[in-house]
């Protein structure tokens, strides 16, 4: 079982995100199981949401509190609330940031961390450009995507058109397609300084 | 076809396959999205010939379902928590009457102090009022056991609540498989009222009875329970042939072969359980499950006979008889009458507290050494409530309980589970 937190605020779409990456997995014929954390879901309100990806019935109902992988929506919200709390060791760590993890501060955090498995992308950025509204919640589903290869593109392309139609779609899956371009290549970029450095 | 989708949705979808002609509903979380998807099936013409009515209260909502009912049509609405506390005096004349419709419990704490979180004190509250209470366990079978639910009400005049956890399930995406028309049609004949407000052929419904037959009536509604007894077993079986699935009945037992320790519980809580049991099991314990579906009725005979070989139980609750204990518990225990069983109550879960695959491990593990108390609170914070305590032996004017143990809690929100 693979199983993904996602953190961002109220209004930048954790949620959807969540239930989107299960509907992705859906489409490829895996179980999938999305909630969110309920409760405090106001505006710009830390918001945490869940996801378990398996290839049989999933019947636990407990929170996810040792993750494969971690999704940041927001940034700040690495000073305000524990987000890599309980992140299996080399696990996915992808955050909607134009900074690296040395400017954010997490430099020594990941040092001994397989780094093919990091990924920062201007995610926000993304979706301005390309739905006109800050939300980068479908980005970011294409960069984990291309980070993890837990789910392909073609998988998050269709849970957009499952949820969003029209412009919105468009929006969504040119937004989700360069972040899956932008993190393929960026990873292909590590790849090759760490052979370089081995 | 199968879909991966919201609860709520899951149910909206079942309850339009059902053909109900009139939808009465207020809103209130986590029921909300289910009524919410069915308002846009009406508005849309994709539900036809079916009267959706906004009310202004749940009280309204089934004095409404109440009417329609009456007046031969079938009848659906949803609530949770509060809401179906403010209509209970309509939910006891709607069993009392003998009227078959089905609501949906999107089953939530009540306060004070407030709590929009899962637990099951909303529908347990009712465990008297007449209603069958199914409890689904996964979004499947919430959404089959409404199917199941509109036969069985319609058949025996009776309603029936189908309770499912708030947010656990109604919010939760997973798979389900949404029947077809033709399926559903197959499985539910068209309502055929016992009773109905016709002008053309008058009847008054809802006649003072006094001392000389209240007594009978009364009984009346206890025998056609014991009728659902009989009737869901044979429901889970018919829809099994319609639909190829395995849903509803009165139990379900897993592993229970050869188990010396049996947990039982309702609801969702049991996926996470049946998940330990694997794990123990593993690990050489004699452990098993026990699910009850139907709460009301309540199967005795069956939760005794799956009991019968076991040395002792544990009832795992998201509810609390405040003063005794367990609500369930109560109530297995009866079943288990001289059977020289050695049960404990375990009250978990109140007010959304995960229930983890870790804190049940220990608590089963102490059951099989009998190294438990007869009633224990999972994950309880000691330190809170003694601390509490201690306010209001040192203090007369301590303040608001709640209040001051928040603030023992510190903040919340950047906390994960």
């Amino acid at each position: 079982m693979f199983q993904v937190r996602i953190h961002g605020r109220g209004g930048q779409g954790v949620v959807t995100a969540a239930e989107m990456l299960s509907v992705a997995a859906f489409e490829e014929g895996r179980h999938a199981q999305a909630f969110p954390s309920f409760g405090s879901e106001r505006m710009g309100a830390p918001v945490v949401a869940f996801c378990r990806i398996a290839d049989k019935e999933i019947r636990l109902r407990e929170p996810i509190m040792e993750p494969d992988a971690i999704i940041i929506q927001d940034p700040t919200l690495l000073h305000q609330v524990d987000v890599f709390a309980g992140l299996k060791k080399d696990g996915y760590i992808l955050i909607n940031t134009s900074k690296s993890f040395d400017q954010l501060g997490l430099g020594d955090f990941v040092r001994d961390w397989r780094h093919e498995r990091l990924c920062t992308v201007p995610a926000m950025e993304l979706a301005l450009k390309h739905v006109g509204r800050p939300v980068p919640n479908v980005p970011l589903l294409g960069g984990f995507a291309a980070v993890s290869k837990v789910i392909r593109l073609e998988s998050v392309v269709m849970a957009i058109n499952d949820k969003f139609s029209g412009k919105v779609a468009l929006g969504n899956v040119a937004g989700a397609t360069e972040a899956y371009n932008f993190v393929r290549v960026k990873m292909e970029e590590t790849r090759r300084q760490e052979a370089a450095h081995a | 076809m199968l879909k991966q989708c919201e609860g709520s949705h899951a149910v909206a979808e079942a309850v339009a396959l059902c053909r109900p002609e009139v939808i009465c509903a207020y809103p209130i979380s986590p029921q909300t999205h289910i009524v919410e998807g069915l308002g846009e099936m009406v508005k849309s013409g994709d539900l036809r010939d079916c009267e959706f009515i906004n009310v202004e209260s749940e009280f309204a909502a089934m004095s409404v379902a109440i009417g329609s009912s009456a007046a031969g049509a079938r009848s659906y609405t949803a609530t949770a928590s509060q809401g179906l506390l403010f209509m209970v005096e309509a939910v006891y004349n709607a069993s009392g009457l003998g009227l078959p419709i089905v609501m949906t419990v999107a089953n939530r704490a009540i306060g004070a102090p407030i709590n929009i979180w899962n637990d099951h004190s909303d529908s347990l509250s009712q465990r008297d009022c007449g209603w069958i209470q199914l409890f689904a366990e996964t979004n499947q079978e919430a959404l089959d056991l409404h199917i199941q639910a509109f036969k069985l009400a319609e058949e025996l005049s009776l309603p029936v609540m189908v309770c499912m956890d708030g947010f656990i399930l109604t919010h939760a995406y997973e798979r389900v498989d949404i029947p077809t028309q033709e399926q559903v049609d197959a499985f539910l004949p068209p309502y055929e009222p016992r009773q109905v407000l016709d002008p053309a052929e008058p009847v008054s419904i809802g006649a003072m009875v006094g001392p000389e037959a209240f007594m009978e009536v009364r009984y009346l509604a206890h025998a056609k329970q014991m009728q659902a007894l009989e009737r869901i077993p044979q429901l889970a079986e018919e829809f099994h042939k319609v639909f190829g699935r395995t849903t509803g009945g009165l139990i379900h037992t897993y592993r229970a072969d050869d188990a010396e320790t049996m947990v039982i519980a309702m609801g969702s809580v049991l996926g996470t359980i049946k998940d330990t049991v694997d794990e123990m099991r593993a690990a050489g314990h004699k452990i098993g499950v026990l699910g009850i579906t139907s709460f009301r009725p309540f199967p005795l005979t069956e939760v005794a006979a799956a009991l019968k070989h076991c040395k002792r139980f544990l009832v795992l609750e998201k509810s609390l008889a405040v003063g005794i204990g367990g609500i369930v518990a109560t109530n297995v225990r009866m079943a288990v009458t001289g059977m020289g069983l050695k049960g404990y109550t375990v009250v978990a879960g109140l007010g959304g507290r995960a229930i983890t695959v870790k804190s049940l491990t220990t608590l089963f593990e102490k059951a099989g050494r009998d190294d438990l108390e007869l009633l224990t609170f999972l994950d309880l914070d000691w330190k809170v409530v003694n601390r509490q305590l201690e306010r209001e032996r040192q203090t007369r004017r301590s303040g608001p309980a709640a209040e001051s143990m928040l603030r023992d809690v510190g903040t919340v929100a950047s906390k994960i589970a």
